[in-house]
Order: C-alpha cells, then structure tokens, then sequence
C-alpha cells in the first residue's frame, strides 16, 4: 500500500517535462493522471527512480479544432473528454466508450493520452483510437513525429514511443460523409475491464453499408482492427443478414489471452457476437 | 449536530418495539468521527509488516534476517523460530470428533509453511512505510513440497500430503444418521426402497468474506497489563484464548472492539496477527500497530464456503420425498482455525430444509489443503445447506415432471405442524411456508414472467428468462449451551446484558454481544425504552470492551437479538422488579397493589400518585429513604441461555434473464418474503435482509476465490476477487410474515443471515430454469458469463475457468507475498 | 522531501511529505483526518474517495504533493456550523449506512455525482457511485439516499421523513 520511495518531478512545460524524463535516470516513469500507474506502484509492482508528473503541463490540456481534425491534449482527462463539445460533434465514439472507463473518480484524474501510452488491451481506448484512424503527436528533445494508430501499438503495453519520448497530443481525423459509432463492452461487473469489446464506425449511403471500421479491445497483445469484417462491409445491403454474416469474421487474425475472465476460444466467439451488436447499432438497424 | 431529536410532547408512549427507529450509530459514521482501530495513535507506537509465505507448500531451509534488520528505521525482526517457545497455536474451539485431527496453526511459521500468505516473519519498525520497505529484504529460502489443492484428489489414493507429519488429509469424518439417532428411519432401506432416486453434485465454491474494513490491531503493554484494540467481531472470546495462548492471566488482558466496520463471520477469529502484535508488544515492552492491505487481507484472512457435496434424494412417482443422504467434502484449508470443522457441522442439520424427510443421512469429512483456512462466513454451513437442498429439490422436479413449488409444497411442513422435528432433530418452532409463498409470489408478478418466459420460448429469443425458488428455513440464535456441549463445541451460547440506571434517570445498558454494523445501539434502545418506560433518547448501549463489559459472547450465527437482546429484556424485568419494590417503600402502598406502565409506578385505583422510574433512580443514588435491607441500587444483570434455536425462513425469488449469446446472465427481479419473527426495527431489518441478499447473489454471480496449480490466490485483490458495486445488483422487493419464535421473550428469530443463505440457490436455479429446455442441468458457481455459454454450447457444467488473473495484474503477486512483481505484471485498463 | 501547502476542510497547512506519500496517508497520519480510510490498495472500493479541487478521486492513488496548491474536502468538512451536509442527512435517514466504513467515501462520491446530475435515476444512481464498494447494505437504500439528497440539494422538496435519531 506504499510505493517504494522515488525522485519527483512536476514540469509546467513540455519542454520541461523532456528535460526532466531525460535527466531522471535509468528508470523513469511519465506520469499522467496515475490512475494506473500509482496502483502499480502502491503494489510495488513498478518501482521507478524517478516520477516526471504530467498534471501541471497545462499545454497538453484541451481538445482543439484543427481543420480536418479535431486534437485532444494527451492530459485531457476522461471526465473532460466526455463532456467536450468537438468531441461530441465529430467523434462521438471516444466519449462512449470513454463513460465505460472505471469510475468516475478515476475518470477525473485519468487522461485521454495516458490510456493510450499505457496501451493496455483491456484499456478500452486504444481499440477506439484504432477505429477512427488517430495520430498520434510524440515529442522528443530532437523534436516531433507523428505516427498512425495503426504503428502506435506496438505490443503487451508496449508502443512506439520512445525513451524520453512523450505522448503529447492525439489527432482525430474528422470523417466525411455520414457515420455511425457504436461501442459495445462486455465485462462482468461495473468497473472492471472489457473482457472483450468492439469499437465499430460505419457509413452508410442511402440505406447500404458502404465502409465500417472496427476495433477490438483485448483480443491479442494490442488493439486490433477486425479487417475481415471491414472486408466484407464494403458496399453492402445494411440488413441483419449481411452485417451477421461479416461478423463471423472478427476473430480472424486474433490471439486473446485466457484469463478468469474467459478462455480463448470464448473470446474469439464473443467478439463475434459483438461486433454484431456493434455494426448493428452503429449502422442504425 | 442536528442529530438530536427535539423532545415530543407529553403523551400517551408509543411503543418502540416494531417502529423504524433511525439508528443512534449513525452520527459518527456519516461524519467521519469514528473510531476505527486503525486510527489508533499511541505514543511511541511501532509498526509491525508482516512477511508472508509466496509459496503454498515447503520446508523453510533458511532464514536470512539480517538485511531487514540493517533497515533504516526497523527496530527488531523476528522469523516464526523466534516465537517457537511462546507462541502455541491458534485454537481450534470446535473438535467436532473425538478423533479429529488438528495438526496445529502456528502464528509464524517456523519449519513449513502450508499456504500461499501464511506469516513467515514480522518486521517491527519505527514507521509504517520502514516497516514496509524491509518486508522486501527479508532472505527465506524455500524447499518446495507437492501442493494439495483438489480435495478429490486429496483422499484418493496415493494423494500427496498437505501436513507430512500427519497420515491422510483427512481431519475428521462427522456422521449424522437419522436412523441412528432415532430422528427417522434407516436412510439406506429408504434409498433402496424408493421409485426415485435423483443423485448430483454440487460444488460450494470457495468464497471470501471480504468485510470493508481491513483488519487491524493494536496492543498497548502497561507493566504487565495489555491492552488490545482489534477489529474484531468476538472481544470476549478473544481475550480468553489470548490468555491461553500467551499465558498472559487473563485478569492483566483487556480487549477493546471499537467501531468495527463489518465482519460477516471474517473477524469471528482469533487470528495469527493478533498474537503476533502480542507477543512483540510484551517482548519489546511497546505499543504496536498492524493493519493488513486489502491484498493481505484476501490472502491470509479466513475464508468461506468450499464444499463438494454429493446428493441423492429418494421419492415415490408423486413426489413423496422418501430419503436425503448427504456426503460432503469440507475445504479446511491448511490449518483448523477457530471454528473451521464446525461450519459444515452446523450445517449438517440443515440439509432438510423445510421438509419431512423420513430419513437422512449426512457424511461428512474436512479435508486439509495447502491454501488460506476456512471458517465462519455469514450462514457458516446453513447456505452450503440450504444450497444443495434447495438445487436438489429443483432436480428432482425435473426427474419427476413436477412444477418445483407443487413439489416443495407436497412436501414441506404445513403451518398447522409446528413445532415439527426433523429427521435431522431439530424442533422448527413456528411459521407458514404457504403464506410466505404467496406473499413472494405476488411481489414478483409470477404469473406475469411465466406468461413471458413461455413467449420468449416459443420465439426462442436470444435472451431467454427463468424463475428460480428458494423456500428455505434456518437455525439462529446461536445458541443454547447444552446443545453446542452436545456438539462438543468449546464455549457455551448464552448472552449477557446489564443495565444501569444513573441518578439522572439515564440509562446505560451493557451487552455482550459486540456489533460490527448492526445497529445494537439503536435496537437495544428501542428494547430498554419498552420496558423501562423510558424515553429513547435516555438509553445509551455500552459494549466490545472486556473492562465494560465483562461478560459475552459476541456477535454471530443472528445471535444477537435473539440471545442478547433477550438477555436486555431479562436485565430490565429484574431493574423494574427492584424498582418496584422501592416505589412501594416510596408510595406507602405493596407492590402487588402497584400498576407499572409508561415508566411509572401507580397505585392501583389511586390516581396521581405515579412515581416514574428515572425518579426512582434518583431516589435509590440517594438512598436517604430506602426499603429496609435492600441494597441502594436497582441495576441488574442478566444472562440468557436458549432453549432452542429459532427458524426463521422465507420464501425467495428470483427472475433472471440469460442472454444465450454471450452467456451473461441479468437479475430482472428479486422478491423475498421472510418471516423472522417480531421486528424490533424494521429499518434495521430490511437492511440486514438487503445486505445479506447482496452476498448470497454475490456468490452466485461474482465471487470466487481461485487458486492456480501452485496454490498462488489468483482472485487477490479486489481487480479480480469481484465484490458487486450498485451497478451490478438489482432492486430488491422485500416483505415479511410474522410468527413469533416462542423461544425468547421478544419473540424474534434472527435476520443476519437470511437473506445470504437463501438467496444463492434462487439465483442458481432461475438461470438453470432459463435454459433448461437447452439441455443444462447445473452450472458451476459463480456462473460466469463464460460458464453460463459453455454449459449452452458444449454442456456441461461451464467448467473450471483458467486460473491466469485478468490483465490487472498479470495474475501477480502482491508486495507482500514476496516482494517483487512478476514480468507480466502491470494494471490494466484505461487509467 | 517536498514542501506543500494545501486547504483541507477550510484549513491550511504547509508540511513536508516524501513524493511517495499517498494523499490518504497525508490526511489521515500527518492531518488527524482519519475520518477518511483505505478500505483496498487497487484503487477499487473507493473509500477514501475526497474532493480535490472539488471533484471526487480516490485519495489513495493521488499523491500527497500533487495536491500542492490545492483544496481538498473531506467527510469532515461538509457540514458546517453544526449542519449536516443534505447527504449525510440522507445517508442517516434512508439508512443508508450499516457497519459505516464505506461511508465517507460513498458519501463524498455521491455528492460529486449529484454536483453533476441533480436529478439521477435508479440506474444512474447505481452507476454513479460503480467506484464504492459497500459489504453491508446491498446499496438499495444508498440509491433511496442519494436521491433523497440530490433533491433536497437541488432545492426540491425532499420526501417527508421522520425525526432524526438521537444523538449517540
């Protein structure tokens, strides 16, 4: 219940908190709204040298519109998310999964970006962030890159940031032509994690599906797109039928964990039946 | 604080017994002025860590404490060999055989260790966060032995052992047979006679009783006097078998329960850390402080539950039940705790429910395993009881085509019977199964959902919908001594009350019986107020400090209205008694010409010459004009020994819907109607019937404690070990009958329990009646929503489910087992 | 260690704390504000739940120097000049509370949860406080409770409810 004793630090800039992770030792530890960092740490299953707190870098807060994206501050925290209003108007689906994210206290602290970086599978986000194609800003003392969701997740809470590199912004491609969200979470009871669930997006055209989008949380190491169902959802008749058959599909390409909560092959049959419910949902039927 | 009540007018006194008082509790709890043990603060105080065992089984080769004792801020560190000579066992009160076997509990381990979190070391430091950081640097080298988990395993042949200075891993076999007893007939001739014979197995999982408030103790030495706080449900009994385990004199030991936050049979022990904070204290001569994480706490305190029970049932083709033979496998884990061997005891009389079984027969044996002990959890046998007996009669309905209320009605004990003995012995003292019934019945809207479920039949829609029953009854007020003699338990069953009456015409009453959440302020109040006459507000309960309240019990087994509160009522017959023979002296009248009514003593027939009984207290704290010799005080004690238990019971409903796709299964209603005899409170009761619901369905639906291969606690923390929020229960509609147990002088049965031993089976059969017509006829507790699908799609009973943690944890250990994380660890999930 | 200074139930303190220190162990060992407790150590059972800067979170996984600058609430500081906070009253009324160890914090969740939404329903009620465990009361009469509160903190007529209990 206490963390083993660790050097702090509290940047107030982005450049600051570079300088800080860099000079923190050989194990540092960036911190954002420590909703699953500081349990690990109470357990002393992480005990870094030094914490570099995010919390005060105002300039990672915020969600903006940026012309045919809308940029959410890698600090923004859940409870914001939810209640934003750009959000709501061009990625609805962030903010429904994102009131399924543990508790409401936690989603005071806890942030959009810190999910992310910390890239858990179960985490309900990364598989979002993967159906709506995000990108994912990274600073680093020699400067900024960019990288798609989809070379983001790398591996078991593993991506592509860097050592001394820093999440500081993610970067919402708004989605011409008519979408529907849907986020579909199967867990066992309120605030535990998704045992599996879909991310689905799909855009019809005068009554046929004519592109979807799927992610799946907790079915491998990272969140994965289901693209044998976006396969075979292009250009379809939006009827039970069709999006039913597709569905069989999401388990293709898949390698869940067996765990109390289900064993594999369980997983794979419910990630069929929900990106079901998802697509049909998403689709309006 | 706005809590107090402004004084009601004079008037006619309404009486306190049956009205939903607000509880007296309340006022600290609601502002955070409470005195949890772990708010202890005493100068000079040490911390204590305690290291424990990451291994479920071996020889301790080495102990290296010289690390740890280097520490900054550690003050001592002591191995089990440290205490070999002082610290006996923990005591087994309950030596159900006379041939038990109890390989003894050593409070640290010194040669061997026999479960994962069992204590090995004990740091003792100037703060609880040195403590904590020396728990890492203590050295103990392990020489693994096999790991016994499986209880079938364990008494087949050639089982490895748990205890290898000990022959099997069996520690007692307890046979009740009815044919032997002369309670009914012979149980084998019945079987062999019978048209019907439906046999099944059912598992009682392993469950953890998993109260809020993390244990915690503190001793304070005092020359040779020792002061121990504890969260604790038993003060009194702990304070006894300190002194005999320590040898401190029992006189020189005062144990305090402050405000305990829950217990539910998990704090009714006398636990290895409590002696360990004794033995430091008085070898260091120090107050000392422990209090468990919650991690600790799911991996070293008791837990419940855990049985294997084989059933048959025996009846004609009308469904006559002929017969009931139970054989059941008792978990003990790896050591007796204080009552361990006793929990399936209790339950053994149990197992016929509210029915005329001609004959029965009931096997038991308790088994060792290398995992945590297992002793009382809230029913502490009764649900394991009630859980198969309710689930058979469910299968028997099947076998037989019968609707299962048509069965439990041809054969349970009609209202006209009571009082009825049982083939197991017991006499039911009163009730009405039928009224109960049709109370529930119409709070559920019965006919309404079974309209529903035949449509989503015929449809057959994805989510399908069941009802289940569960007609229950069960043994409280634990309980009268003669008969837990009888049972070869260690102490007796009464309860002991006080009361005192102040010069101001306050009252103070005393208890035994220590509460934990139970609103004994509130209840015994209302109980003083009637009959004493008093107000409400005048009372004021005192109890769970051994210097208080010299003489108890404690709180368990719904004892505490039912023996405690009857040992108030007997204290106040005996205060009025002496009072009334000083209001003669006062009133120039004989006592046999005094009314005593509202609090005041009157001349019969003699109109205004009341004399109220807080004035009567006055007088007798004076003393100036006081009865010839009768000593100056009208206080009196009281203690109160049953005759019999009380049997509440209930009829409980519950309407589920399984969504067969996914397996996940949703409580779309839950009636109960419980009769528990007279209600002193029915806030109180209604609440204690809520709670009780929550953990019965809990352990339907959620709770499990799960042990991989190695005998690690996969399930040890609250990420994994899943105790419901809001969001996961339903709305309960809840109703009483009321048929007063004749057995005490207030008329009540017990409530504690009910709600947590009935509703587990109703859960369990109204998932199994959803899909029945699927080809499912059991399902594994909790019914997982992967076990629920299995048992649709592949059959079976859903089966074990991997033992891997979920991605919390990576299925890691926590700090306290050994002190580092494991590769795979991390918490999961988007925080 | 690091100097913070922080409001505590309209109190302010300055003290120093290792970065390791908890919130919860700073308020309940250095400030005597044991009113608020740790009932689990996976950021679960939500009973140390305070408002930080006015918003609920789990004082066990905030640490104590990242409340530097800021003002924190407790269950002992929402009462005021001998008035109980609506949701107390609430909690006491609807009974709402058995053995009272969840209570502080389930009583700080729910008023973040009205702050929010001042006229929640059964079900959001139930996922309102899906961050508090409670052993004892199967939560029924904390949902009576919480809506009792959120109408009488929305200014509404709350249910007529009897005489409160006497002092204990």
């Amino acid at each position: 219940m206490i963390p083993a004793a660790f050097a702090y630090a509290r940047p107030t800039t982005i450049d600051e908190a570079l300088q800080a992770v860099a000079s923190g030792g050989e194990d540092v530890k960036i911190m954002a709204g420590g909703q699953s960092l500081i349990p690990v740490m109470r357990l002393r299953l992480a005990a870094p040298e030094t914490v570099v707190d995010l919390t005060k870098v105002a300039e990672l807060r915020g969600v903006r519109d940026d012309g045919d994206a809308i940029v959410i501050g890698a600090m923004t925290t859940h409870s914001d998310v939810i209640s934003d209003p750009l959000i709501a108007q061009h990625a609805p689906l962030i903010a429904e999964a994102t009131e399924t994210v543990a508790d409401r206290q936690v989603r005071h602290r806890g942030t959009f970006g810190g999910a992310l970086a910390h890239a858990d599978p179960a985490g309900d986000l990364p598989a979002v962030a993967l159906a709506l194609d995000a990108e994912f800003v990274i600073a680093g003392l020699g400067g900024r890159r960019t990288v798609p969701a989809a070379e983001f997740f790398v591996d078991y809470l593993t991506t592509a940031l860097a050592e001394g590199e820093l999440l500081v912004e993610i970067r919402i491609p708004k989605l011409p032509g008519t979408w529907g969200m849907h986020y579909e979470k199967f867990n066992r009871v309120a605030q535990a994690w998704s045992i599996v669930a879909v991310a689905a997006l799909v855009r019809t055209e005068g009554g046929r599906i004519a592109e979807a989008r799927i992610g799946l949380t907790n079915m491998g190491p990272t969140p994965l797109r289901a693209s044998g169902v976006e396969a075979a959802l292009v250009d379809v008749e939006a009827t039970a039928e069709s999006v039913a058959a597709a569905a069989e599909h999401a388990a293709e390409g898949t390698s869940p964990s067996s765990d109390l909560n289900g064993q594999a092959d369980y997983r794979e049959h419910l990630a069929k039946v929900l990106t079901r419910r998802a697509v049909t949902v998403a689709a309006g039927l | 604080m706005t809590l107090v009540e402004e004084p009601v007018a004079a008037q006619a006194p309404e009486a306190e017994i049956g009205k939903a008082r607000l509880r007296k509790e309340d006022a600290r709890l609601i502002t955070g002025k409470t005195t949890w043990t772990d708010n202890m603060v005493l100068p000079g105080m040490l911390h204590l860590a305690v290291v424990r065992s990451p291994v479920a089984h071996a020889k301790i080769t080495n102990v290296d404490l010289t690390a740890a004792q280097q520490a900054p801020g550690v003050i001592a560190v002591y191995s089990g060999r440290d205490f070999a000579d002082e610290q006996g066992s923990i005591p087994c009160a309950w030596p159900v055989t006379p041939d038990m076997v109890n390989p003894g509990h050593p409070s640290v381990a010194v040669e061997e260790v026999n479960h994962v979190g069992e204590a090995v070391a004990v740091i003792v430091a100037r703060s609880k966060t040195a403590a904590q950081d020396a728990v890492e640097l203590v050295d103990i080298d392990y020489d693994p032995l096999p790991v016994v988990l499986d209880m079938e395993k364990a008494v087949g042949q050639d089982a490895h052992l748990c205890h290898d200075h000990i022959d099997s891993n069996e520690s007692f076999n307890f046979v009740f047979d009815a044919g032997e007893a002369g309670t009914g007939g012979n149980t084998e001739q019945a079987f062999a006679d019978a048209e019907v014979v439906v046999s099944r197995r059912f598992v009682q999982q392993r469950v953890i009783p998993a109260f809020m408030e993390p244990r915690s103790v503190v001793v304070q030495p005092q020359g040779d006097n020792y002061t121990m706080w504890a969260a604790t449900q038993i003060p009194h009994i702990l304070r006894v078998m300190l002194a005999m385990i320590t040898g401190v004199p029992e006189h020189k030991l005062r144990v305090i329960a402050p405000d305990v936050g829950g217990g539910f049979g998990g704090k009714l022990q006398v636990t290895p850390e409590e002696v360990i904070c004794m033995l430091v204290a008085r070898r260091l001569g120090k107050p000392v402080k422990w209090t468990e994480t919650r991690s600790e706490s799911l991996m070293s305190a008791h837990h419940g539950r855990d049985q294997i029970q084989y059933i048959d049932i025996a009846s004609d083709r009308e469904g006559n039940v002929k017969g009931l033979r139970c054989r059941i496998l008792a978990d003990m884990g790896a050591y007796l705790r204080l009552v361990s061997p006793g929990v399936p005891v209790l339950g053994a009389f149990m197992f016929v429910g509210i029915y005329k079984f001609p004959a029965y027969r009931f096997d038991c044996r308790g088994i060792f395993t290398n995992k945590v002990p297992t002793d009382a959890y809230r029913g502490a046998g009764r649900p394991e009881a009630t859980f198969a007996i309710e689930r058979i009669m469910d299968e028997l309905a099947v076998e037989l085509d019968m609707d299962p209320l048509e069965l439990r009605r041809k054969n349970w004990i009609k209202a006209e019977e009571f009082p009825f003995t049982t083939a197991a012995g017991l006499e039911y003292d009163s009730g009405d199964y039928e009224q109960a019934t049709q109370q529930a019945l119409e709070l559920l809207g019965y006919d309404e959902l079974r309209a529903e479920q035949r449509r989503r039949r015929e449809s057959n829609d994805p989510v399908q919908l069941g009802i289940g029953f569960s007609t229950f009854t069960e043994m409280c007020g634990l309980a009268p001594s003669r008969v837990l003699g009888s049972l070869a338990y260690g102490a007796g069953g009464w309860e002991n009350a006080s009361i005192r009456m102040l010069p101001t015409g306050k009252v103070e009453v005393v208890t035994g019986s220590t509460p934990h959440g139970q609103g004994h302020e509130t209840a015994w109040s209302q109980l003083v107020a009637d009959s004493l006459g008093v107000p409400f507000e005048d009372v004021e309960v005192l109890h769970g400090d051994t210097a208080i309240s010299p003489r108890g019990l404690d709180t368990y087994g719904s004892r505490s209205l039912v023996v405690g509160g009857a040992a108030v009522m007997k204290a106040a017959d005996k205060v009025v008694a002496k009072a009334r023979r000083v209001a003669a002296h006062l009133l120039e009248a004989s006592e046999e010409d005094l009314d005593f009514s509202g609090g005041s003593f009157s001349v019969r027939g003699t109109p205004g010459t009341g004399l109220s009984i807080q004035e009567i207290a006055l007088a007798t704290f004076a003393a100036h004009n006081f009865p010839d010799g009768m000593e100056p005080s009208i206080d009196a004690e009281a203690t109160f020994d049953p005759v019999n238990f009380s049997f509440p019971h209930g009829t409980h409903l519950c309407a589920m819907e399984v969504d067969t796709e996914t397996g996940m299964v949703k409580i779309r209603k839950y009636a109960c109607v419980d009769d528990v005899g007279i209600v002193v409170n029915p806030l109180i009761v209604e609440g204690q019937v809520h709670g009780g619901l929550a953990q019965g369905i809990a352990q339907a639906l959620y709770e499990e404690a799960v042990y991989d291969a190695d005998g690690n606690l996969t399930t040890g923390t609250f990420v994994d070990y899943l105790v419901p929020s809001a969001a996961d229960l339903p709305h309960f509609d809840t109703g009483n009958t009321v048929h007063a147990a004749p057995g005490n002088p207030i008329g009540a049965k017990g409530v504690g329990e009910a709600g947590c031993i009935a509703s587990t089976p109703a859960v369990v059969n109204a998932a199994l009646d959803a899909v029945r017509h699927l080809g499912v006829s059991d399902i594994l507790m909790p019914l997982t929503p992967e076990r629920v699908w299995r048992a649709i799609h592949q059959g079976g009973d859903g089966g074990d489910r991997a033992t891997a943690g979920t991605n919390a944890y990576g299925g890691a250990q926590t700090e306290t087992t050994a002190g580092v994380s494991t590769d795979a660890s991390s918490l999961g999930g988007d925080r | 260690m690091t100097q913070i200074s922080v409001r505590v139930d309209g109190a302010s303190y300055s003290d120093d704390v290792e970065p390791r220190t908890l919130l919860v162990h700073y308020l309940r060992e250095q400030l005597g504000k044991v009113g608020t407790v740790v009932g689990c150590d996976t950021s679960n059972c939500g009973a140390c739940t305070v408002h930080l800067d006015g918003e609920a979170v789990k004082s066990c996984t905030v640490f104590a120097v990242q409340a530097d600058g800021s003002e924190v609430t407790t269950i002992e500081g929402i009462s005021s000049n001998g008035t109980l906070h609506p949701m107390q009253k609430a909690f006491h009324e609807m009974h709402g509370l058995q053995c009272g160890f969840c209570t502080p914090g389930m009583i700080m969740a729910s008023i973040d949860l009205v702050n929010d939404n001042p006229n929640p329903s059964d079900d959001e009620v139930r996922e309102g406080i899906e961050g508090n465990l409670c052993r004892c009361t199967g939560y029924q009469n904390i949902v009576r409770a919480v809506q009792q509160a959120a109408a009488e903190m929305s200014g509404g007529t709350a249910p007529a409810t009897e005489a409160l209990g006497a002092q204990s």
